[in-house]
Formats: C-alpha cells, sequence, structure tokens
C-alpha cells in the first residue's frame, strides 16, 4: 500500500459519495414511493459499472481510483441495510423480500454482465 | 455546501476502507472478509449513528448527511460485493458465493439491528 495509492481511493470516494448524494436526490425527487428505489438504483448501476471496468482488466493506480475508490463509494452497504431493518420493523415483509432479491440478484447478474461488456472494450 | 462536505467525508470513508482491506487482510484470501468486515460493521454504525448521535445531539442537518451519506455510506460497499460473488459463482466456488450472500443478508440486518438496540440500551440504562 503506498500513500498515493490511498489518495486515490480518497479521490474516487468524494467523487463517488457527491454522485450518490446527487443521484439519490433526482431519483427520489421524481419517483416518491415509500419503496427505497434510490439506493437500489444506485447498487444496481454500480455493480454494471464496476463489473464493466473488472471486466475491462482495468488495474492499478486508474483501478484505485474509478473502481475502489469511485465505484466503491458511489454504491453503499450500510444505507441499503439501515432501509431493509426499517422494512423489517414496519413489517413490511414483501417489500423487504423484493428488496433483498432485487438488490443481490440484481447485482450479481448487473456485474456478470459488465464482465462481459468489459471483455469487449 | 453539503456536496463539499459529503465528498469530503466521502474521501474519508473510502480511504478508510481501503486501508482497513491492505492491513487486516490478504488480497490472495479467497473469501473476500475485507469487504464483509467494513460492510457489517459499517451497517452497524450508520444504524447507531442514525438513530443516536443525531438524533440526540441537534447536529446542523448537512453535517448528519456528511457523517452518515458521506462518510459510513462510502466506507461500505455494494458493487465490491457483486462483483466479489459474480466472480465466485464464475470460478465455480457456488458454495463460498452462497455463504457470502447468507452472511451479508443476515448479517447486515443483525448488525442494523444491533446499531439500533445499542442506542435504545443507552437511553434506559
Amino acid at each position: 500500500m503506498s500513500t498515493f495509492h490511498v489518495l486515490l481511493v480518497g479521490i474516487g470516494g468524494f467523487f463517488g459519495a457527491i454522485s450518490r448524494l446527487w443521484v439519490s436526490q433526482f431519483i427520489s425527487k421524481r419517483f416518491v414511493s415509500d419503496f427505497p428505489a434510490a439506493t437500489l438504483i444506485i447498487n444496481l448501476m454500480g455493480s454494471l459499472l464496476l463489473g464493466i471496468l473488472v471486466g475491462s482488466g482495468i488495474e492499478g493506480s486508474l483501478y484505485m481510483l474509478l473502481g475502489t475508490g469511485f465505484m466503491g463509494a458511489f454504491t453503499t452497504f450500510s444505507t441499503f441495510k439501515l432501509e431493509a431493518i426499517q422494512l423489517h420493523m414496519d413489517k413490511r415483509k414483501k417489500e423487504l423480500i423484493l428488496y433483498n432479491v432485487l438488490s443481490y440478484g440484481g447485482g450479481i447478474l448487473l456485474a456478470l454482465l459488465g464482465f462481459e461488456l468489459g471483455m469487449l472494450l | 455546501m453539503v456536496y463539499i462536505l459529503v465528498g469530503a467525508a466521502g474521501f474519508l470513508g473510502a480511504s478508510l476502507r481501503y486501508i482497513m482491506g491492505v492491513f487486516l487482510f490478504q488480497e490472495s484470501a479467497v473469501f473476500p472478509f475485507a469487504t464483509l468486515t467494513v460492510n457489517l460493521l459499517g451497517s452497524f454504525l450508520l444504524a447507531w449513528l442514525a438513530t443516536g448521535l443525531m438524533v440526540r445531539f441537534s447536529l446542523p442537518a448537512h453535517i448528519k448527511t456528511a457523517l452518515g451519506t458521506g462518510f459510513v455510506g462510502s466506507f461500505t460497499t455494494f458493487s465490491t460485493l457483486s462483483v466479489e460473488t459474480a466472480a465466485l459463482f464464475l470460478n465455480g466456488k457456488t458454495a463460498l458465493a452462497v455463504l457470502y450472500i447468507a452472511a451479508s443478508i443476515f448479517g447486515g440486518l443483525w448488525m442494523s439491528r444491533l446499531g439500533f438496540q445499542v442506542r435504545k440500551g443507552e437511553e434506559t440504562g
């Protein structure tokens, strides 16, 4: 690990976090719903894009910046779980199951699709 | 203003995730312990912050957003989890992939719940 790599991940994280906030506000304003659609869409988008990065064979510094930094921070696990536990506590079982199936199932499938697309680049 | 704060917090969250991954685990590990650990830790932290610190102290809204959305949001990650699970499936390590998903689903919910409960305990205790 070098300080340079930490810095690259941090810079990617700076823009990833801002992009997540921006996209999340954009989606929440347009689709008013009880279902946590913003986090779902962000996590699915990020899974596809990170899959493409990995598939294209990007490594080293560029991967630190775009992959570990930007995509890592753009997507989030903690907010996803906080929303899921709230659905659980509100006894909205169907939505909780749907949220998990769409997030994990969709995320893995989109990552696989990303690998394929990335290899074409 | 809130964007700059969230970005700065995202810088710290993402860097910390990377540093923890490098120090605690080997890159060649078969099972993605590094991502699982930061994700579970972050799930606890966000629930604890959201129900405790941010409720008890009247912090300005943009500070709350920076801490929760910026710092913890960027410390944890979902894209890496998806890509790691997809890679496990591709490499024929189906059992490990299923274990990883199960640990993320149930471990994450459990840690999030623990974050809520710790705060409740602090209030009554």
